[in-house]
Protein backbone atom coordinates (compact mmCIF):
# COMPACT_ATOMS: atom_id res chain seq x y z
CA UNK A 1 0.00 0.00 0.00
CA UNK A 2 1.67 3.19 -1.26
CA UNK A 3 1.61 6.62 1.46
CA UNK A 4 -0.89 9.05 1.20
CA UNK A 5 -0.62 12.57 1.92
CA UNK A 6 -2.57 16.05 2.08
CA UNK A 7 -1.49 18.71 -0.50
CA UNK A 8 -4.47 21.15 -0.36
CA UNK A 9 -7.21 22.11 1.53
CA UNK A 10 -10.19 24.21 1.06
CA UNK A 11 -13.68 25.10 2.69
CA UNK A 12 -16.43 27.25 0.86
CA UNK A 13 -18.55 29.71 2.97
CA UNK A 14 -20.43 28.20 5.94
CA UNK A 15 -23.64 28.90 7.15
CA UNK A 16 -26.88 29.94 6.07
CA UNK A 17 -25.65 30.81 2.43
CA UNK A 18 -29.05 31.83 1.00
CA UNK A 19 -27.03 32.93 -2.14
CA UNK A 20 -25.16 29.80 -2.90
CA UNK A 21 -26.20 26.58 -4.37
CA UNK A 22 -24.91 23.31 -3.56
CA UNK A 23 -22.94 23.59 -6.80
CA UNK A 24 -21.53 26.60 -6.09
CA UNK A 25 -20.51 25.88 -2.38
CA UNK A 26 -18.70 22.87 -3.41
CA UNK A 27 -16.92 24.51 -6.50
CA UNK A 28 -15.77 27.04 -3.87
CA UNK A 29 -14.09 24.25 -1.54
CA UNK A 30 -12.97 22.58 -4.81
CA UNK A 31 -10.93 25.25 -6.06
CA UNK A 32 -9.46 26.69 -2.92
CA UNK A 33 -8.11 22.98 -2.18
CA UNK A 34 -6.76 23.05 -5.53
CA UNK A 35 -5.51 26.20 -5.26
CA UNK A 36 -3.89 25.14 -2.33
CA UNK A 37 -2.13 22.50 -3.56
CA UNK A 38 -1.26 24.71 -6.96
CA UNK A 39 -2.67 22.25 -8.95
CA UNK A 40 -4.74 22.25 -11.76
CA UNK A 41 -5.50 18.64 -12.58
CA UNK A 42 -6.38 15.80 -10.82
CA UNK A 43 -6.94 12.17 -11.46
CA UNK A 44 -10.08 11.10 -9.82
CA UNK A 45 -12.71 12.93 -7.88
CA UNK A 46 -14.87 11.54 -4.53
CA UNK A 47 -18.12 13.47 -3.35
CA UNK A 48 -19.30 12.94 0.18
CA UNK A 49 -23.17 14.05 0.13
CA UNK A 50 -25.86 12.34 3.06
CA UNK A 51 -29.16 13.47 0.99
CA UNK A 52 -28.83 15.81 -2.18
CA UNK A 53 -31.88 14.14 -3.57
CA UNK A 54 -34.08 15.49 -0.53
CA UNK A 55 -32.40 18.52 0.49
CA UNK A 56 -32.32 20.17 -3.17
CA UNK A 57 -33.44 17.41 -5.60
CA UNK A 58 -30.06 16.50 -7.05
CA UNK A 59 -28.98 12.70 -7.31
CA UNK A 60 -25.82 12.06 -9.18
CA UNK A 61 -23.33 14.30 -8.11
CA UNK A 62 -20.21 12.84 -9.42
CA UNK A 63 -20.89 13.79 -12.89
CA UNK A 64 -22.66 17.18 -11.76
CA UNK A 65 -19.50 18.29 -9.80
CA UNK A 66 -17.13 17.34 -12.03
CA UNK A 67 -18.28 19.32 -14.98
CA UNK A 68 -18.83 22.68 -12.66
CA UNK A 69 -15.28 22.24 -11.82
CA UNK A 70 -14.56 21.91 -15.63
CA UNK A 71 -13.09 18.65 -15.52
CA UNK A 72 -15.66 16.62 -16.92
CA UNK A 73 -13.69 13.43 -18.11
CA UNK A 74 -12.41 13.04 -14.69
CA UNK A 75 -14.06 9.56 -12.73
CA UNK A 76 -15.69 11.17 -10.09
CA UNK A 77 -18.57 9.15 -7.59
CA UNK A 78 -21.02 10.28 -4.96
CA UNK A 79 -20.21 8.08 -1.78
CA UNK A 80 -22.83 8.70 1.00
CA UNK A 81 -22.63 6.88 4.58
CA UNK A 82 -25.36 9.57 6.22
CA UNK A 83 -23.42 12.10 8.61
CA UNK A 84 -20.12 10.03 7.58
CA UNK A 85 -20.53 10.50 4.12
CA UNK A 86 -17.26 12.98 4.33
CA UNK A 87 -15.20 11.03 6.20
CA UNK A 88 -16.09 7.99 3.64
CA UNK A 89 -14.99 10.45 0.96
CA UNK A 90 -12.02 11.08 2.21
CA UNK A 91 -11.12 7.13 2.68
CA UNK A 92 -12.51 6.28 -0.95
CA UNK A 93 -10.17 8.76 -1.95
CA UNK A 94 -7.27 7.39 0.35
CA UNK A 95 -7.76 3.98 -1.24
CA UNK A 96 -7.54 5.11 -4.71
CA UNK A 97 -3.90 6.17 -3.94
CA UNK A 98 -2.73 3.80 -1.75
CA UNK A 99 -3.86 0.95 -4.13
CA UNK A 100 -2.19 2.81 -6.96
CA UNK A 101 -5.32 3.27 -9.00
CA UNK A 102 -4.86 7.04 -9.35
CA UNK A 103 -1.99 9.28 -8.01
CA UNK A 104 -3.76 12.96 -7.16
CA UNK A 105 -7.50 12.73 -5.88
CA UNK A 106 -9.99 15.54 -4.95
CA UNK A 107 -11.93 14.65 -1.61
CA UNK A 108 -14.51 16.05 -1.07
CA UNK A 109 -18.00 16.58 1.15
CA UNK A 110 -21.37 19.30 0.33
CA UNK A 111 -24.72 19.48 1.82
CA UNK A 112 -26.77 22.41 1.33
CA UNK A 113 -29.60 22.25 3.97
CA UNK A 114 -31.41 25.24 3.76
CA UNK A 115 -33.36 25.13 0.96
CA UNK A 116 -36.13 23.44 2.35
CA UNK A 117 -38.11 24.09 5.19
CA UNK A 118 -37.79 22.70 8.77
CA UNK A 119 -39.97 20.19 8.32
CA UNK A 120 -38.52 18.57 5.15
CA UNK A 121 -35.10 18.60 6.49
CA UNK A 122 -36.23 17.18 9.69
CA UNK A 123 -37.70 14.32 7.63
CA UNK A 124 -34.19 14.32 5.31
CA UNK A 125 -32.10 14.05 8.25
CA UNK A 126 -34.45 11.24 9.63
CA UNK A 127 -33.74 9.43 7.13
CA UNK A 128 -30.17 8.57 8.79
CA UNK A 129 -32.28 6.25 11.17
CA UNK A 130 -34.04 3.23 11.06
CA UNK A 131 -37.53 4.46 8.96
CA UNK A 132 -39.50 1.24 10.84
CA UNK A 133 -38.38 0.78 14.03
CA UNK A 134 -37.21 4.08 14.99
CA UNK A 135 -38.84 6.55 12.46
CA UNK A 136 -42.23 5.72 12.12
CA UNK A 137 -42.77 5.30 16.28
CA UNK A 138 -42.25 9.30 16.34
CA UNK A 139 -38.34 9.22 17.17
CA UNK A 140 -35.96 11.90 16.27
CA UNK A 141 -31.92 12.27 15.63
CA UNK A 142 -32.22 14.36 19.35
CA UNK A 143 -34.86 12.02 20.50
CA UNK A 144 -31.93 9.01 19.90
CA UNK A 145 -29.03 10.60 21.63
CA UNK A 146 -31.42 11.95 24.39
CA UNK A 147 -32.06 8.26 25.27
CA UNK A 148 -28.02 7.36 25.15
CA UNK A 149 -27.54 10.37 27.38
CA UNK A 150 -30.01 9.02 30.04
CA UNK A 151 -28.53 5.73 29.64
CA UNK A 152 -25.05 7.36 29.82
CA UNK A 153 -26.07 9.74 32.99
CA UNK A 154 -27.52 6.36 34.54
CA UNK A 155 -24.74 4.13 34.28
CA UNK A 156 -21.61 6.29 34.69
CA UNK A 157 -23.13 9.51 36.93
CA UNK A 158 -22.54 11.85 33.87
CA UNK A 159 -24.26 15.12 34.91
CA UNK A 160 -26.64 17.81 33.01
CA UNK A 161 -24.05 20.47 33.87
CA UNK A 162 -21.43 18.14 31.83
CA UNK A 163 -23.56 17.98 29.06
CA UNK A 164 -23.69 21.61 28.64
CA UNK A 165 -19.91 22.17 29.32
CA UNK A 166 -19.19 20.32 26.11
CA UNK A 167 -21.15 23.06 23.89
CA UNK A 168 -19.56 25.84 26.44
CA UNK A 169 -16.62 24.54 24.89
CA UNK A 170 -17.39 24.46 21.51
CA UNK A 171 -18.44 27.45 21.38
CA UNK A 172 -15.53 28.92 22.92
CA UNK A 173 -13.51 27.26 20.61
CA UNK A 174 -15.20 28.77 17.36
CA UNK A 175 -15.39 32.01 19.06
CA UNK A 176 -11.65 31.96 17.50
CA UNK A 177 -12.74 30.18 14.49
CA UNK A 178 -13.24 33.09 11.47
CA UNK A 179 -15.17 29.94 9.76
CA UNK A 180 -17.38 29.22 12.14
CA UNK A 181 -21.22 29.79 11.69
CA UNK A 182 -21.91 30.41 15.49
CA UNK A 183 -19.03 32.56 17.34
CA UNK A 184 -20.86 33.80 19.98
CA UNK A 185 -19.67 32.17 23.49
CA UNK A 186 -22.15 30.48 25.70
CA UNK A 187 -22.41 29.64 29.13
CA UNK A 188 -23.86 26.49 30.91
CA UNK A 189 -27.17 28.90 32.40
CA UNK A 190 -27.61 29.84 28.25
CA UNK A 191 -27.62 25.82 27.82
CA UNK A 192 -29.49 24.57 30.75
CA UNK A 193 -32.36 27.25 30.04
CA UNK A 194 -32.33 26.92 26.09
CA UNK A 195 -35.57 25.39 24.71
CA UNK A 196 -36.18 21.49 25.09
CA UNK A 197 -35.91 19.81 22.39
CA UNK A 198 -35.54 15.91 23.77
CA UNK A 199 -35.34 15.53 27.19
CA UNK A 200 -32.62 16.29 28.48
CA UNK A 201 -31.10 17.82 25.16
CA UNK A 202 -32.01 21.29 24.79
CA UNK A 203 -31.64 23.53 21.90
CA UNK A 204 -27.86 24.44 22.75
CA UNK A 205 -26.92 20.70 22.91
CA UNK A 206 -27.67 20.18 19.61
CA UNK A 207 -25.55 21.18 16.61
CA UNK A 208 -27.36 23.54 13.93
CA UNK A 209 -28.27 22.89 9.79
CA UNK A 210 -25.59 24.05 7.85
CA UNK A 211 -25.15 24.81 4.04
CA UNK A 212 -21.06 24.14 3.45
CA UNK A 213 -18.30 22.54 1.08
CA UNK A 214 -14.98 20.94 2.18
CA UNK A 215 -12.34 19.27 -0.17
CA UNK A 216 -8.99 18.32 0.21
CA UNK A 217 -6.40 17.00 -2.14
CA UNK A 218 -4.71 14.08 -1.69
CA UNK A 219 -1.35 12.64 -3.35
CA UNK A 220 1.07 9.64 -2.81
CA UNK A 221 3.64 10.68 -1.40
CA UNK A 222 6.90 11.24 -4.55
CA UNK A 223 3.82 13.67 -5.83
CA UNK A 224 3.46 15.55 -2.41
CA UNK A 225 6.89 16.01 -1.98
CA UNK A 226 6.85 17.73 -5.33
CA UNK A 227 4.08 20.05 -4.09
CA UNK A 228 5.24 20.75 -0.57
CA UNK A 229 6.63 24.44 -1.64
CA UNK A 230 8.27 24.26 2.00
CA UNK A 231 4.92 23.60 3.64
CA UNK A 232 4.94 20.48 6.30
CA UNK A 233 4.07 17.07 4.48
CA UNK A 234 0.87 15.80 6.06
CA UNK A 235 0.64 12.33 5.86
CA UNK A 236 -2.82 10.03 6.14
CA UNK A 237 -0.86 7.54 8.55
CA UNK A 238 -4.37 5.71 9.86
CA UNK A 239 -7.37 4.90 8.09
CA UNK A 240 -10.48 2.77 10.01
CA UNK A 241 -14.20 2.54 8.98
CA UNK A 242 -16.95 -0.10 10.74
CA UNK A 243 -20.39 -0.26 10.68
CA UNK A 244 -22.84 -0.86 13.26
CA UNK A 245 -26.66 -2.26 14.03
CA UNK A 246 -28.42 0.78 12.74
CA UNK A 247 -31.11 0.88 14.99
CA UNK A 248 -30.22 2.12 18.98
CA UNK A 249 -32.81 -0.92 20.44
CA UNK A 250 -30.30 -3.76 18.11
CA UNK A 251 -27.44 -2.77 20.70
CA UNK A 252 -26.52 -4.65 23.66
CA UNK A 253 -25.32 -1.04 25.27
CA UNK A 254 -26.45 1.75 24.07
CA UNK A 255 -23.83 4.24 26.27
CA UNK A 256 -20.47 2.72 24.20
CA UNK A 257 -20.06 3.39 20.14
CA UNK A 258 -18.95 0.43 19.27
CA UNK A 259 -18.21 1.34 15.75
CA UNK A 260 -16.32 4.01 16.75
CA UNK A 261 -13.84 2.16 18.92
CA UNK A 262 -13.51 -0.43 16.22
CA UNK A 263 -12.58 1.96 13.46
CA UNK A 264 -10.36 3.80 16.04
CA UNK A 265 -8.44 0.58 16.72
CA UNK A 266 -8.02 -0.34 13.10
CA UNK A 267 -6.85 3.18 12.40
CA UNK A 268 -4.31 3.51 15.37
CA UNK A 269 -3.17 0.01 14.45
CA UNK A 270 -2.77 0.83 11.09
CA UNK A 271 -1.17 4.05 11.69
CA UNK A 272 1.35 2.36 14.30
CA UNK A 273 0.17 4.51 17.28
CA UNK A 274 -1.89 5.25 20.68
CA UNK A 275 -4.34 7.21 21.51
CA UNK A 276 -1.60 8.52 23.95
CA UNK A 277 0.16 9.63 20.37
CA UNK A 278 -2.97 12.38 19.58
CA UNK A 279 -2.18 15.72 20.13
CA UNK A 280 -5.29 17.17 18.91
CA UNK A 281 -8.92 15.78 17.55
CA UNK A 282 -11.90 16.83 15.97
CA UNK A 283 -14.92 14.19 16.71
CA UNK A 284 -18.09 13.88 15.68
CA UNK A 285 -20.24 16.35 18.89
CA UNK A 286 -23.69 16.61 16.31
CA UNK A 287 -25.31 16.61 19.88
CA UNK A 288 -23.63 17.27 23.64
CA UNK A 289 -23.45 13.78 24.70
CA UNK A 290 -22.05 12.63 21.42
CA UNK A 291 -18.65 14.05 22.42
CA UNK A 292 -18.52 12.70 25.24
CA UNK A 293 -19.60 9.20 24.55
CA UNK A 294 -17.32 8.88 21.07
CA UNK A 295 -13.77 10.40 23.36
CA UNK A 296 -14.40 7.09 25.64
CA UNK A 297 -14.90 4.79 22.25
CA UNK A 298 -11.66 6.43 20.97
CA UNK A 299 -9.78 5.24 23.72
CA UNK A 300 -8.94 9.04 24.55
CA UNK A 301 -10.25 8.36 28.10
CA UNK A 302 -10.89 5.53 30.33
CA UNK A 303 -15.23 4.37 30.26
CA UNK A 304 -17.21 6.51 32.02
CA UNK A 305 -15.07 9.61 32.10
CA UNK A 306 -16.23 11.73 29.18
CA UNK A 307 -18.10 13.90 31.14
CA UNK A 308 -15.05 15.37 33.12
CA UNK A 309 -13.13 15.64 30.03
CA UNK A 310 -14.48 19.08 28.77
CA UNK A 311 -15.59 19.87 32.72
CA UNK A 312 -11.83 19.26 33.63
CA UNK A 313 -10.44 21.84 30.68
CA UNK A 314 -8.59 18.24 29.61
CA UNK A 315 -9.86 18.89 26.19
CA UNK A 316 -10.54 22.76 25.98
CA UNK A 317 -7.78 24.85 23.76
CA UNK A 318 -4.81 25.06 26.74
CA UNK A 319 -5.68 21.73 28.11
CA UNK A 320 -3.59 18.57 27.39
CA UNK A 321 -5.93 17.19 24.84
CA UNK A 322 -7.73 19.98 22.97
CA UNK A 323 -10.82 18.32 21.49
CA UNK A 324 -12.78 20.43 18.67
CA UNK A 325 -10.25 23.27 17.96
CA UNK A 326 -12.35 24.05 15.15
CA UNK A 327 -16.04 24.73 17.43
CA UNK A 328 -16.67 21.28 16.02
CA UNK A 329 -20.27 20.48 15.15
CA UNK A 330 -22.21 22.65 17.41
CA UNK A 331 -19.82 25.87 16.68
CA UNK A 332 -18.28 25.14 13.29
CA UNK A 333 -21.49 24.28 11.33
CA UNK A 334 -22.63 20.86 10.30
CA UNK A 335 -23.21 20.40 6.78
CA UNK A 336 -23.75 16.73 7.13
CA UNK A 337 -21.83 15.39 4.01
CA UNK A 338 -19.14 17.92 4.44
CA UNK A 339 -18.08 17.53 7.97
CA UNK A 340 -15.93 14.47 7.45
CA UNK A 341 -13.92 16.64 4.77
CA UNK A 342 -13.73 19.90 7.16
CA UNK A 343 -12.84 17.96 10.00
CA UNK A 344 -9.15 16.65 8.27
CA UNK A 345 -9.20 20.64 7.01
CA UNK A 346 -9.03 21.54 10.59
CA UNK A 347 -6.24 18.99 11.73
CA UNK A 348 -4.52 19.87 8.85
CA UNK A 349 -4.21 23.80 9.50
CA UNK A 350 -3.55 22.63 12.90
CA UNK A 351 -0.79 20.43 11.70
CA UNK A 352 1.00 23.13 9.83
CA UNK A 353 1.01 25.57 12.60
CA UNK A 354 -1.76 27.53 10.26
CA UNK A 355 -4.94 27.58 12.93
CA UNK A 356 -3.87 31.24 14.38
CA UNK A 357 -5.80 31.99 17.41
CA UNK A 358 -6.93 28.63 17.76
CA UNK A 359 -3.53 26.58 17.02
CA UNK A 360 -2.63 23.79 19.20
CA UNK A 361 1.10 24.32 19.89
CA UNK A 362 3.63 21.71 18.50
CA UNK A 363 0.51 19.44 17.12
CA UNK A 364 2.18 16.68 15.69
CA UNK A 365 -0.55 14.16 15.32
CA UNK A 366 -4.45 14.80 15.02
CA UNK A 367 -7.43 12.14 14.96
CA UNK A 368 -11.13 12.84 13.54
CA UNK A 369 -13.66 11.09 13.74
CA UNK A 370 -17.00 11.15 11.82
CA UNK A 371 -20.10 9.20 11.92
CA UNK A 372 -23.81 8.43 10.65
CA UNK A 373 -26.27 8.47 12.20
CA UNK A 374 -26.31 7.17 15.95
CA UNK A 375 -23.03 5.49 15.17
CA UNK A 376 -23.75 2.95 12.64
CA UNK A 377 -21.18 3.65 10.68
CA UNK A 378 -17.77 5.27 11.48
CA UNK A 379 -14.48 6.75 10.02
CA UNK A 380 -11.41 7.16 11.33
CA UNK A 381 -7.98 9.07 10.17
CA UNK A 382 -5.07 9.63 11.72
CA UNK A 383 -2.74 12.59 10.75
CA UNK A 384 1.02 13.05 10.85
CA UNK A 385 3.09 15.43 10.25
CA UNK A 386 6.51 13.71 7.96
CA UNK A 387 10.12 15.62 8.88
CA UNK B 1 -43.49 13.62 2.93
CA UNK B 2 -45.25 10.56 4.03
CA UNK B 3 -43.65 7.36 4.11
CA UNK B 4 -47.41 5.67 4.21
CA UNK B 5 -47.84 4.28 0.87
CA UNK B 6 -50.34 1.15 1.33
CA UNK B 7 -47.98 -1.60 0.33
CA UNK B 8 -44.89 -0.57 2.85
CA UNK B 9 -47.83 0.11 5.33
CA UNK B 10 -49.39 -3.54 4.82
CA UNK B 11 -46.11 -5.78 4.73
CA UNK B 12 -45.83 -4.58 8.10
CA UNK B 13 -49.19 -5.41 9.76
CA UNK B 14 -47.69 -9.24 11.47
CA UNK B 15 -45.11 -7.66 13.56
CA UNK B 16 -46.94 -3.92 13.99
CA UNK B 17 -50.12 -5.74 14.64
CA UNK B 18 -49.32 -8.96 15.96
CA UNK B 19 -46.24 -9.07 17.48
CA UNK B 20 -44.97 -11.94 15.37
CA UNK B 21 -41.34 -12.14 15.72
CA UNK B 22 -39.14 -15.22 14.26
CA UNK B 23 -36.91 -17.29 17.32
CA UNK B 24 -33.43 -19.02 15.43
CA UNK B 25 -33.23 -22.47 15.41
CA UNK B 26 -29.43 -22.65 15.66
CA UNK B 27 -29.13 -19.72 19.07
CA UNK B 28 -32.30 -19.27 20.12
CA UNK B 29 -32.11 -15.31 19.54
CA UNK B 30 -35.41 -13.67 18.90
CA UNK B 31 -35.60 -11.54 15.71
CA UNK B 32 -38.34 -8.68 15.68
CA UNK B 33 -39.47 -7.71 12.88
CA UNK B 34 -38.52 -11.57 11.49
CA UNK B 35 -35.71 -11.40 8.82
CA UNK B 36 -33.85 -13.69 7.14
CA UNK B 37 -30.35 -13.74 8.71
CA UNK B 38 -30.01 -14.00 12.64
CA UNK B 39 -28.53 -10.96 13.70
CA UNK B 40 -26.80 -12.95 16.22
CA UNK B 41 -25.69 -16.09 14.59
CA UNK B 42 -26.22 -15.36 10.64
CA UNK B 43 -28.51 -18.63 10.84
CA UNK B 44 -31.32 -18.85 8.84
CA UNK B 45 -34.16 -20.95 9.96
CA UNK B 46 -36.45 -19.58 12.09
CA UNK B 47 -39.50 -20.21 13.77
CA UNK B 48 -42.60 -18.14 14.08
CA UNK B 49 -43.01 -16.80 18.00
CA UNK B 50 -45.25 -14.51 19.84
CA UNK B 51 -43.68 -11.70 21.57
CA UNK B 52 -45.42 -11.33 24.73
CA UNK B 53 -46.31 -7.70 25.05
CA UNK B 54 -44.99 -6.40 28.59
CA UNK B 55 -41.52 -5.18 29.58
CA UNK B 56 -39.50 -3.08 30.87
CA UNK B 57 -38.05 1.12 30.26
CA UNK B 58 -34.61 0.56 29.34
CA UNK B 59 -33.74 4.30 28.52
CA UNK B 60 -36.05 7.02 27.62
CA UNK B 61 -36.57 10.84 26.47
CA UNK B 62 -39.89 13.36 26.52
CA UNK B 63 -40.13 14.77 22.94
CA UNK B 64 -40.86 18.22 22.90
CA UNK B 65 -40.14 18.98 19.25
CA UNK B 66 -41.89 16.42 17.07
CA UNK B 67 -41.87 15.47 13.76
CA UNK B 68 -44.93 16.72 11.62
CA UNK B 69 -46.23 12.89 12.12
CA UNK B 70 -46.31 13.24 15.96
CA UNK B 71 -46.64 16.67 16.34
CA UNK B 72 -49.65 17.08 17.43
CA UNK B 73 -48.62 14.82 20.26
CA UNK B 74 -45.99 16.69 21.86
CA UNK B 75 -44.61 16.16 24.29
CA UNK B 76 -44.43 12.87 24.67
CA UNK B 77 -42.49 9.75 26.09
CA UNK B 78 -40.64 7.70 23.88
CA UNK B 79 -38.70 4.82 25.33
CA UNK B 80 -36.44 1.58 24.43
CA UNK B 81 -38.69 -1.05 25.98
CA UNK B 82 -36.73 -4.53 27.14
CA UNK B 83 -39.88 -7.42 26.31
CA UNK B 84 -40.35 -10.22 28.70
CA UNK B 85 -38.95 -12.06 26.11
CA UNK B 86 -35.85 -10.10 25.68
CA UNK B 87 -36.73 -8.08 22.20
CA UNK B 88 -36.16 -4.38 22.75
CA UNK B 89 -38.42 -2.19 20.72
CA UNK B 90 -38.58 1.51 20.73
CA UNK B 91 -41.86 3.27 21.20
CA UNK B 92 -43.82 6.07 22.49
CA UNK B 93 -45.40 5.83 26.61
CA UNK B 94 -48.90 6.76 26.30
CA UNK B 95 -51.60 7.35 29.16
CA UNK B 96 -48.62 8.82 31.72
CA UNK B 97 -47.29 12.03 32.92
CA UNK B 98 -44.05 11.96 30.77
CA UNK B 99 -42.32 13.35 33.90
CA UNK B 100 -43.35 10.44 35.59
CA UNK B 101 -41.43 7.97 32.96
CA UNK B 102 -38.66 6.36 34.69
CA UNK B 103 -36.34 3.58 33.52
CA UNK B 104 -36.92 0.36 35.38
CA UNK B 105 -40.81 1.27 35.18
CA UNK B 106 -43.33 -2.14 33.80
CA UNK B 107 -45.18 -1.59 31.13
CA UNK B 108 -47.34 -3.44 28.91
CA UNK B 109 -47.92 -2.93 25.16
CA UNK B 110 -51.36 -2.08 23.51
CA UNK B 111 -52.70 -1.66 20.34
CA UNK B 112 -53.24 1.95 19.21
CA UNK B 113 -52.64 4.53 16.36
CA UNK B 114 -49.47 5.69 15.45
CA UNK B 115 -49.86 7.84 12.20
CA UNK B 116 -52.02 8.67 9.78
CA UNK B 117 -51.45 10.52 6.18
CA UNK B 118 -53.74 13.30 6.81
CA UNK B 119 -58.13 13.03 6.59
CA UNK B 120 -58.09 10.36 3.35
CA UNK B 121 -54.58 8.18 3.24
CA UNK B 122 -53.27 5.25 5.28
CA UNK B 123 -53.65 4.92 9.07
CA UNK B 124 -51.05 3.14 10.04
CA UNK B 125 -51.37 0.91 13.55
CA UNK B 126 -49.34 -0.48 16.00
CA UNK B 127 -48.01 -0.83 19.43
CA UNK B 128 -47.65 1.42 22.07
CA UNK B 129 -46.32 1.26 25.75
CA UNK B 130 -48.76 2.20 29.11
CA UNK B 131 -47.96 1.29 32.74
CA UNK B 132 -48.77 -2.14 33.66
Amino acid sequence: MRDVAIVGIGLSRWGEVWDASLRTLWTEAALAALDDAGIDRVDAITVGSMAPGLFVGQEHLGGLLAGELGMAGVPATRVESACASGGVSLRTAFAEIASGLADIVLATGVEKMTDVSGDECTAALAAAADAELEVFPGATFPALYAMMARAHMARWGTTREQLAMVAVKNHRHGSLNPHAQFRQQITVKDVLSSAKVADPLNILDCSPITDGAAAVVLADMATARTLAHGRPIIRIAGVGQASDHMALQSRSDMTTLPATTAAAQRAFAMAGKTPADVHVAEVHDCFTIAEIIVLEALGLCPAGEGGRQAESGRTALGGALPVNPSGGLKSKGHPVGATGVAQAVEIANQLRGAAGKRQVPAARVGLTQNMGGTGASTVVHILEVVS
Amino acid sequence: MSTLNPARTAREYPARYRLEAARCEACGAIAFPPRLVCPACRGRKFAPVTLKPEGKVLTWTVIHVGPPSHRHEVPYALAVIELADGVRVTCQIADVDPAKVAAGMAVKLEFRRIQQDGEAGVIAYGHKAVPA
